[in-house]
């Protein structure tokens, strides 16, 4: 009976390779994401893959460059003012970084308490954040002046020195200058965003900790840091990049100088690239920031983020 | 451009094209007096409108006269030029940008031999050239060299102006330091700087990357004993012995400045100069100027003089050109030539130079008379920069490897390096050796 009742019905058309790609899930899958791909590649992908071209050309200032291949790499191998500023921006990575992950985590278990004006205090940290970097690099610029420098100035008037401090006048005083102002200005952002990590630790955890008997050390290790790592991993991947990348503060505060030992990566390859008109130059130096962006990345992710309980499994 | 300028920039089009039809409506007479006014050989094109990129004016009055001028040209000859200021180190960056996409302001006012970094993307302007040369002229030398493209007779820009930078100094400093007469050599300079340190008035110059007064005084310091990037066949001969002469004469001048010159930029000097940090100091005449606005006591006392002479025995000096280029991507090149020829016609020209009050130096002979040289005692040595002026790249070409030269900072490193401490003096020269053959490969 059934078989005859569907016997009547008329057969549908064999469905067309069209009408089955248009409703197969996949498919409809990959056409969804679409706009999202063709965004990263006209936004992200073409702008790196043209850098990377670039810098195997020896393109300048208003003329296309012809293919050299790693010629341009080759060249800065040996080019001791290149290394200097790898040197510069390790140096300025690797220091403001670790200062601004202890300050910055200090503060935000500090703002974590209850404190009178608890309000008023968060929104004061972020002030150094919220300031348009190039204006507080010119305040910073002022501050480190070889002449007017508030900061030998007042020492002076303490009596604790006698000459003006040089502060950006001296390689080495230099750096530390600059990886100060950094540090100042990307505190914030650390502080912040582990503190918004620390209030999404369960209360009921620390209570229980409590009733064990648990040291406010121990509630620290064994409870907050655990439980802020995929945070911090966040924060400090970015911090990290925004660090290794940094243009605006070098730029405003010493261009570079005092003889290129402020130099990083970033500036050099501005200064070779625009100023000096050697496109290809530069974005080989662009190009070889890509190796070391990379590598903190991965560290981040793979060494900070693997925890089973991120993957929804029980934490053993 | 971004969207919005493009907006503004449409609008203003649309209204300048309301105000000629209207303008053309009102009748021929008001069209023929503009058209008397606007005496040019070149023409602009109908309905034409500039951007112009100029470096941030130093001395006020400068700038308001060469509004003036800007204004005086759309009343004779109906073009609007939207100038846009940027400082004096963002000048390049901007116009190299400009150059590579094709798209920004229609004329650059930039310095030193900024269009030699892109003469492709530039207005051939020999005819501009020529004809100002026959009206005006001749050139000063070192004009037809940044001029032209190198190797060839084609004009790429005009220098419309060139910025004297000469020493400016305390006469008290000198008195009180026991020096008795402004130093002519570079011994004599040596000796007063040491004086002058112990007598708490130093000297100081910027040794930072400082492109104008820096750059000025490193080039003197290294022409004057017989130094040189560069041959006239554009070989690196850096690394020589009057080089070396030359960086040891830095290291040890150095050693008598004020602290924390490597630091110093353009701007450093001007304000140490006018609180006394520093009893002498090398800049354009903008000292003076400030000075006697804001604090007479420092104009009465200061002075400028000429850059001392050194073993080569005779002037090296090396002074800032002003050229101004037209961009090719310029819908209306005609329109930027006739403002070029309008800015050189007297009744501007000299106008504009009295109120530069010396901090522009003219490029043709018949505006080195001009009186703002003679009126005050004190400016007279400006009058001569133009004339004196090398070259960058000095007897080699001016193209764009001395372009990459200057914007790579390699003289005033290799200076800076040794003086500072941070190189021998030796390996600073090989630095700099390696980086010049690489710019002059």
């Amino acid at each position: 009976m059934a078989d005859a009742a569907i016997g009547t019905r008329a057969v549908p058309a064999e469905p067309t390779a069209w009408s089955r790609l248009k409703t197969n899930r996949h498919w409809l899958g990959a056409w969804f994401m679409m706009p999202a791909a063709a965004f990263l590649i006209l936004f992200l992908a073409y702008p790196l893959g043209l850098g990377i071209w670039l810098s195997m050309t020896d393109a300048r200032i208003g003329r296309d460059g012809i293919f050299v291949g790693l010629e341009n790499f080759i060249w800065l191998a040996d080019d001791p003012i290149f290394w200097l500023s790898v040197f510069n921006t390790l140096l300025y990575t690797g220091v403001a970084s670790v200062f601004k992950f202890a300050i910055g985590l200090y503060l935000a278990l500090l703002l974590n308490h209850h404190l009178p004006f608890k309000a008023f205090l968060r929104a004061m940290v972020l002030l150094p954040f919220i300031v348009p970097t190039v204006l507080s690099a010119i305040a910073f610029w002022w501050m480190y002046d070889p002449q007017f420098s508030i900061i030998s100035w007042s020492l002076k008037e303490l009596g604790w020195i006698d000459t003006n401090i040089n502060f950006l006048g001296d390689p080495w005083n230099a750096r530390w200058s600059v990886i100060f102002a950094n540090i100042w200005r990307g505190v914030p952002f650390v502080a912040i965003t582990l503190l918004a990590g620390l209030q999404t630790v369960p209360p009921s955890l620390y209570e229980a900790a409590t009733i064990d008997g648990a040291s406010r050390w121990q509630m620290f290790r064994y409870i907050t840091y655990p439980m802020l790592t995929p945070i911090i991993a966040v924060v400090m991947t970015f911090s990290v990049l925004f660090t290794f990348t940094d243009f605006q503060l070098i730029w405003a505060i010493t261009r570079g100088g005092p003889v290129n030992a402020t130099h990083l990566m970033a500036t050099l390859s501005y200064q070779r690239a625009i100023l000096g008109g050697y496109l290809g130059e530069g974005a080989a130096i662009s190009t070889a920031m890509i190796p070391f962006l990379l590598a903190a990345i991965m560290f981040s992710w793979f060494g900070l983020q693997r925890r089973k309980w991120q993957q929804g499994e029980a934490d053993d | 451009m971004s969207i919005a300028e493009k907006t503004k920039a449409m609008r203003s089009g649309v209204a300048i094209a309301g105000l000629l039809v209207a303008v053309s409506i009102a009748g021929g007479g008001v069209t023929t007096a503009a058209q008397a006014a606007c005496d040019l050989q070149f023409k602009p094109e109908e309905g034409a409108e500039l951007t112009m990129l100029r470096w941030k004016r130093f001395i006020q009055s400068e700038e308001d006269a060469f509004m003036k001028i800007v204004e005086n040209f759309k009343n004779d000859c109906g073009v609007t030029i939207n100038v846009q200021n940027e400082s004096l180190d963002d000048v390049q960056p901007k116009a190299s940008v400009a150059a590579n996409v094709d798209q920004g302001p229609d004329m650059v006012w930039g310095l030193y031999s900024l269009p030699h970094l892109f003469p492709n993307k530039l207005v051939d302007v020999t005819d501009v050239a020529d004809l100002l040369a026959e009206k005006y002229g001749p050139w000063v030398p070192s004009a037809v060299k940044y001029g032209k493209k190198a190797g060839t007779d084609e004009w790429i820009d005009i220098p419309i102006a060139y910025n004297g930078n000469y020493i400016n100094y305390r006469k008290s400093a000198l008195e009180k330091a026991g020096v008795d007469k402004v130093p002519a050599t570079t011994d004599e300079f040596l000796e007063a700087a040491r004086k002058m340190k112990e007598a708490g008035m130093p000297v100081g110059m910027a040794l930072g990357h400082a492109t104008g007064d820096g750059n000025a005084w490193v080039h003197w310091a290294l022409w004057a004993h017989g130094g040189s990037l560069v041959d006239e066949n554009d070989q690196v001969i850096i690394n020589s012995p009057e080089t070396k002469q030359a960086v040891e004469y830095v290291k040890e001048l150095y050693g008598y400045m004020a602290p924390g010159v490597a630091a110093w930029n353009d701007s450093n000097n001007n304000k140490a100069f006018m609180s006394g940090e520093v009893g002498m100091t090398n800049n354009g005449a903008s000292i003076y100027p400030a000075a006697k606005k804001d604090s007479p006591e420092i104009a009465e006392d200061m002075d400028h003089a000429a850059w001392p002479i050194g073993p080569v025995g005779k002037p090296t000096e090396f002074h800032i050109a002003y050229p101004m280029m037209i961009f090719t991507y310029s819908k209306y090149p005609n329109a930027a030539k006739g403002f070029i020829e309008y800015l050189f016609q007297p009744e501007q020209y000299d106008m504009w130079l009295q109120a530069a009050v010396a901090y522009l130096t003219p490029p043709l002979e018949k505006y080195e008379s001009n009186s703002v040289f003679t009126d005050d005692p004190k400016l007279s040595v400006f009058a001569d920069a133009a004339r004196n002026t090398l070259t960058a790249g000095y007897e080699g070409s001016v193209g764009e490897k001395a372009a990459s030269a200057l914007a790579e900072f390699i003289v005033l490193d290799m200076f800076a390096n040794a003086a500072t401490g941070n190189m021998s003096v030796d390996d600073a020269i090989a630095q700099a050796e390696r980086q010049a053959k690489r710019v002059y490969r």
